[in-house]
């Protein structure tokens, strides 16, 4: 339960060695952080680390706040809010991130490409067609790019979403359950492909699904109870996209279904909301 | 049902097409008739099918000439109204400050009828267009700004969340995100703003002036021919659905991305 035994467990020399040539090189701290709505705390106190370069899942039941946390981090929440960030760098976190939903947040009058480079547009620069034009081969649009989303299907769409998130290349990236919305087969292939591309940032993903946490995450953290906390990590061996038939990964899950309360009875449940 | 559609070949489904609007017409002319016929209406009162496309045939010249101001009026009015509609709304959504100033003076401005404003403003800016057009711009002015400001103000937040983690600046945000996304809704508020600005032009007719189907239709009126009255209820109507499909047509043509849940009636 509390704060400190978990952030020992994942200093962060002893989490995902990184190779990537343009991996992120400095680590997230995030100290006593709170949001408040309508007068009631979502979490307080609340302290979390993101090791460089590093994979973080964050999961919890629907409403405990993941969403929340992510969307502090990012900046993004209005309102009672209070808590320190600070990078290892010395740089402020702001302007270092980059956003991925659930939904994939396309706009519709622009083509694939368009919305890929829907940043540059949004800050005045001129936009890199080459490198929009790389990303939409990596995820495997380039006959598509021509086209608006309303002719993607959904797992199309969502690997527009990818690439826009690319083609930012900003060392931090959070994302918010972004395969959710996806059928099975579709999911496993996102995932595939984003623990590709995204290997060497720092990452932080929101999702309600353990054993998506598990075969993305470096760390994997639950988030439970109101106002909400930080359950003990949980550290899967092995690299990124693990097998999900793994006797040790099948095991973690049991035990992160047990951290998110699948084990109690109704009535424990109960007080616990 | 979806099968037999499936199959219905397009030559005929195209015919279907031509045919329907025919098929209406004709409807609504030979229920006019009979109405003639069974009630047996003297042509003072109401006249026949036949008696007003006479007077359409013989008194053409007349009634162009009269119905070219009315059209000036109309589609003036429109980008007028459609204009000030569309400079309200934006600062409406912008700035805080700006929509609680404004939406009540928009409100008030709604609880005036205007019926009542066409004498003042036949007194303010005289019997010419001026007038006519001013009233055809303040009829649809409100529903034009209601829709485009509900558009604005209604952006998908996911979208503002995306474009401010992105460094979006409030300007860029407005062009490339807010005011697209709210295109939409003006298109709808112009759609409307389409049917009811030839109204605005006959009411501001009706009050003073020396041209116009209104003002030739009040005259007729007083002298008691009412076909005369008919034929320019005629042109107007026709004026009126001729304008609304080509306005429908050009921002269907505008706005490719916006999905059409329904089939276009046109």
């Amino acid at each position: 339960m509390t704060n400190t035994d978990r952030t020992s467990k994942n200093h962060p020399s002893t989490v995902a060695p990184n190779l990537a040539p343009n991996a992120t090189r400095f680590d997230i701290d995030l100290r006593a952080a709170r949001v408040a709505f309508g007068g009631v705390d979502i979490f307080h106190d609340l302290d979390l680390s993101l090791p460089a370069g590093s994979f973080t899942c964050l999961l919890g039941p629907s409403g405990v706040g993941k969403s929340t946390l992510l969307r502090y981090l990012a900046d993004l929440v209005e309102g009672d809010v209070s808590g320190n960030i600070t990078c290892s760098d010395g740089i402020p976190l702001k302007g270092r991130i980059a956003y991925m939903a659930q939904q994939d947040l396309l706009l519709p009058w622009r083509t694939v490409r368009e919305n890929v480079e829907l940043g540059a547009a949004l800050r005045g620069d001129r936009p890199d067609h080459a490198k929009a034009d790389r990303l939409i081969a990596q995820v495997g649009l380039t006959d598509a790019a021509h086209l608006r989303p309303a002719a993607l299907s959904g797992g199309m769409k969502q690997r527009v979403a990818l690439a826009r998130t690319l083609m930012e290349d900003r060392p931090v990236v959070l994302m918010d359950e972004p395969f959710s919305a996806l059928d099975p087969v579709n999911r496993l292939r996102l995932q595939e492909l984003a623990a590709q591309v995204l290997r060497g940032k720092t990452v932080l993903l929101v999702t309600h699904d353990p054993l998506e946490a598990l075969r993305l995450g470096d760390v994997v953290h639950v988030l439970r109870g109101s106002p909400a906390r930080l359950q003990h990590p949980i550290t899967p061996s092995g690299t990124s996209p693990r097998d999900i038939t793994d006797p040790d990964i099948l095991r973690q899950q049991a035990e992160l279904l047990r951290q998110l309360g699948a084990n109690e009875t109704s009535a424990t449940l109960l007080e616990d909301a | 049902m979806r099968q037999h559609a499936k199959h219905t070949p397009l030559f005929e489904r195209r015919l279907l097409k031509i045919a329907r609007p025919i098929i209406i017409v004709v409807a609504l002319i030979a229920t006019w008739q009979l109405t003639v016929t069974l009630t047996g209406a003297p042509k003072y009162m109401l006249p026949t099918p036949a008696d007003v496309w006479v007077t359409l045939i013989t008194r053409y010249a007349v009634l162009l000439d009269h119905a070219q101001y009315t059209i000036a009026e109309t589609v003036i009015g429109l980008f007028a109204g459609a204009t000030l509609g569309a400079l309200a709304a934006i600062p409406m959504a912008l700035f805080t400050p700006v929509r609680f100033w404004l939406m009540p003076i928009l409100l008030v401005s709604q609880a005036i009828p205007f019926f009542a404003l066409a004498p003042l403003l036949v007194l303010w800016l005289g019997f010419g267009l001026a007038s006519k057009i001013a009233m055809a711009a303040l009829i649809i002015f409100f529903p034009v700004t209601v829709a485009f400001f509900d558009g604005l103000a209604r952006t998908e937040p996911g979208w503002l969340d995306l474009a401010r983690t992105m460094g979006a600046s409030r300007w860029r945000l407005l062009t490339h995100i807010r005011l697209p996304a709210a295109l939409p809704a003006f298109a709808s508020g112009f759609r409307v703003a389409t049917a009811v600005a030839p109204i605005g032009a006959v009411i501001g007719e009706w009050v003073g002036s020396s041209h116009g189907l209104g003002y030739l239709m009040l005259h007729a009126n007083a002298r008691v021919q009412i076909d005369m009255v008919f034929a320019c209820l005629l042109i107007l109507c026709v004026f009126s659905i001729t304008q609304y499909f080509i306005v429908d047509r050009i921002l269907r043509a505008a706005l490719p991305w916006q999905p059409d849940s329904l089939k276009p009636v046109s």
